[in-house]
């Protein structure tokens, strides 16, 4: 017990007094925040490119009146378009608009011309398009008489509001399924990558002290098991150090730029309007939706939930790094020639991922419920449905099954890794690593 | 009365064997899959003694030495370290220097050489102060603070060294110690083997370069295809194999008829070497020299070389 602590210890130390592992630790936060300036510098930099056109508006669709964008400003003219096009680099203008009359007041189709001597970018022609549609609307309704009050109430919002079967069931609004989303996606691609990056650092480990042959001096001292089992927990203990400060960074770095870069909540929504679908939005609905989020953000159960994904941090981990362990083991000093022994690990992970990614927008199909017990698949799909409160009975098994599972591939591991460390120059199949697990001590 | 003797002199070195002995090993076996890399090995190492195990690439040594270390067990047979089956309290009483060996690069000297002493069960008081010993010893002390990246391979190789000693243990197993070794590291550690054998620690020296251990070790065991060959004191087994051969410096001719009483094996101007085919003869062989007025400088009898036993024996098996 004593020797293992001293491994860990050093597996630990080393790593966290590295200059390498400070510098990550700390810059990724930074990388966040620049991506995060540099982003919101993008999106305020969108429109500053001025452009004026002309209007040239045959049959008065529009009658004399379209509203102007942020650097976007429209002009009725009365010239005809042969002049304007003629004397075009005369005026200061950057394109000309041509409305033709309406000739069919029931057609749904209807074009207009836009002549200049550059390609009109997308948000300009979208742009046009919607207000040409909203002008045309407005000179069909006049000229087919009909009422716009009436004409509104036909358009009509449906929401859908979950509500709970028996009464004392917990009343999910809207918005949870959304919250739950967000959260569990997140979860499952820190697993992800807690996965890869400290499962691969422990498979590196393993090989370096193979290749230094320094192993053959520290298994005289201790057992094979111990030297893999403190490596593991070590590494692990490196991990959770640097998940740990990274929580705690990024929120407080993102938030300290955007304060300074003075990114302030308008321009946030106006990433979130540039994106599709949020543009009916309005920034009343917007602030009372976040409002809405951060209670039900506050309302999950954190309880169940933290211990939990603290739980699959750990047996997802265990689990899949005793396998890059053993394969560690079984590499000699050509890093490539091994690497294929690591795909049949890293297929179950990419899988899982992908999984993951389904079972977000269906939590409950049986893809989702099964991939979440499968202890392969469990530790990244898991974590992922946490916030949608799957079953008792479902988080029991996935505990259980992934608990039992995690010992079992540690020690199935250890049994490969023995062996594995004292083999030098043999090229190693997956077969012969099966074998390996049947050798004596 | 001759009879009684003997069985009362069979009894004590018995016993005798068991209480000299720091290791004995009887009939190891060791397979790895279809492999039989250990095939029924049984010798004993005596207390305070250098003893050389011996064999080709491939003979089951280092299988012989993982067993003896507790790294890999035995399938079957025993391992006595000083009387006692092997258990898991022994690693801390034997110092091992592997034939491949290392050291982890990032680390710092000091800290590397207390992390090895102290899990070889000291505490980190004492660890600090027999390193410093060594440390000093091989003046060195201010390597302290130097990553083991920073040094060259032999000065890695003295560290490997401290590592191995640092406990103090009873016994010390050196796996090939002077390969990589330049000459002065060579005399250097050399010298440390034998500082540790007059304190009475046991030594197993392992290789296959036999002319180190012809001038280290008194006891050896030979092993060939996972069996053992030859066993015992350096200087019996070379009696043993000694073809009753001759080396004679003189002055003025050779008598005729000298090829009738023993075979030539070569000659040069004024030194001959016969082989005779009694070791008795060899006296008769002298005086038959002296009496027909040959002046005779020297008569060496030539004791065959470790190495040529070697090789006589494992061709032969």
């Amino acid at each position: 017990m004593d020797k293992l602590w001293l491994i860990i210890k050093r597996e630990y130390l080393t790593r966290v007094k590295r200059r390498s592992f400070i510098i990550a630790t700390l810059l990724t936060p930074l990388a966040f925040a620049v991506f995060f300036v540099v982003v919101g510098l993008i999106f305020q930099y969108e429109s500053d490119d001025t452009r004026r056109i002309a209007i040239i508006d045959e049959g008065n669709v529009l009658e004399r009146s379209i509203k102007d964008e942020k650097n976007l400003y429209f002009k009725f003219v009365d010239v005809e378009l042969e002049v304007l096009r003629e004397h075009f680099d005369e005026f200061d203008y950057d394109g000309i608009l041509v409305i033709p009359r309406v000739k069919d007041l029931m057609s749904k189709n209807y074009t207009v011309y836009y002549y200049s001597d550059k390609q009109p970018t997308l948000d300009i022609e979208s742009l046009i398009r919607e207000r040409v549609r909203e002008g045309v609307k407005d000179f069909k309704i006049a000229a087919l008489q009909l009422d716009p009050v009436q004409l509104e109430a036909l358009d009509t919002r449906v929401a859908l509001e979950p509500e709970p079967i028996d009464e004392s069931g917990q009343d999910a609004s809207k918005l949870t399924g959304a919250i739950a989303a967000g959260i569990g996606g997140l979860m499952g691609i820190i697993m992800y990558i807690v996965v890869f990056i400290y499962g691969m650092m422990v498979m590196r480990s393993v090989m370096e002290e193979k290749t230094s042959r320094i192993v053959e001096v520290m298994i005289s001292s201790v057992r094979p098991f111990q030297l893999m089992l403190g490596k593991i927990v070590g590494v692990g203990a490196v991990g959770l150090t640097q998940v740990a400060i990274w929580a705690i960074l990024i929120p407080a770095v993102v938030l300290i730029t955007s304060l300074v870069f003075g990114l302030d909540s308008s321009s946030q929504m106006q990433m979130a309007q540039a994106s599709p679908g949020a543009a009916d939005i309005n920034p009343e609905d917007a602030e009372a939706m976040i409002a809405l989020a951060i209670e039900e953000f506050n309302s999950l159960n954190w309880w169940a939930i933290l211990p939990l994904f603290i739980f699959y941090f750990l047996g997802g981990y265990f689990l899949y790094a005793s396998l890059f362990a053993a394969v560690g083991s079984a590499m000699g000093d050509d890093l490539g020639e091994g690497q294929s022994l690591t795909i049949p690990i890293t297929i179950p992970v990419v899988l899982a991922f992908y999984i993951m990614i389904v079972a977000i927008q269906a939590p409950n199909s049986s893809l989702a419920v099964w991939s979440s017990i499968f202890p392969l698949f469990s530790p990244i799909v898991m974590p992922a449905r946490l916030a949608f409160s799957p079953p008792l009975w479902e988080v029991l098994a996935s505990v259980v099954v992934l608990a039992g599972s995690s010992i079992f591939f540690v020690w199935l591991s250890g049994r490969i890794y023995r062996v594995g460390i004292l083999m030098y120059g043999k090229k190693v199949t997956l077969r012969e690593l099966g074998k390996w697990m049947f050798y004596r001590d | 009365m001759g009879n009684i003797f003997e069985f009362g002199s069979i009894i004590y070195t018995k016993a005798s064997i068991v209480n000299s002995s720091i290791l004995s090993l009887d009939n190891i076996v060791k397979t790895y899959d279809k492999n039989v890399a250990v095939d029924g090995v049984s010798f004993e190492v005596p207390k305070g003694s250098i003893f050389g195990l011996l064999g080709p690439n491939g003979a089951g040594k280092t299988s012989l030495i993982r067993i003896i270390t507790t790294i890999t067990r035995a399938d079957t047979g025993t391992v006595l370290l000083d009387g006692e089956k092997l258990n898991s309290r022994h690693p801390e009483q034997i110092g091992y220097m592997p034939e491949e060996r290392g050291l982890y690069r990032k680390m710092k000297v000091g800290e590397h050489l207390l992390y090895l002493a102290r899990l070889k069960g000291l505490s980190k008081e004492q660890a600090k102060l027999q390193i410093k010993h060594w440390l000093e010893k091989f003046e060195i002390e201010d390597w302290w603070d130097k990553k083991v990246e920073e040094l060259s391979k032999g000065m890695q190789q003295k560290i490997q060294f401290i590592a191995t000693v640092v406990h103090e243990p009873k016994l010390l197993i050196l796996d090939e110690p002077f390969s990589g070794l330049d000459p002065v590291n060579t005399n250097l550690i050399k010298d440390e083997i034998h500082e540790l054998h007059n304190k009475g620690v046991s030594i197993i020296f392992s290789t296959h370069r036999m002319e180190q251990v012809e001038e280290v070790c008194e006891h050896i065991v030979l092993i060939n295809k996972g069996r053992n060959v030859l066993e015992g004191k350096v200087q019996d087994i070379k009696n043993q194999f000694k073809r009753n051969r001759f080396q004679i410096d003189y002055e003025g001719t050779l008598p005729p008829g000298l090829e009738l009483n023993a075979d030539i094996v070569e000659q040069s101007d004024h030194s001959i070497t016969i082989q005779v085919d009694e070791e008795g003869r060899s006296n008769e062989l002298l005086q038959y020299l002296l009496q027909n007025g040959v002046f005779v400088h020297a008569f060496n009898e030539i004791l065959p070389s470790l190495n040529e036993i070697f090789i006589r024996q494992v061709k032969r098996v």
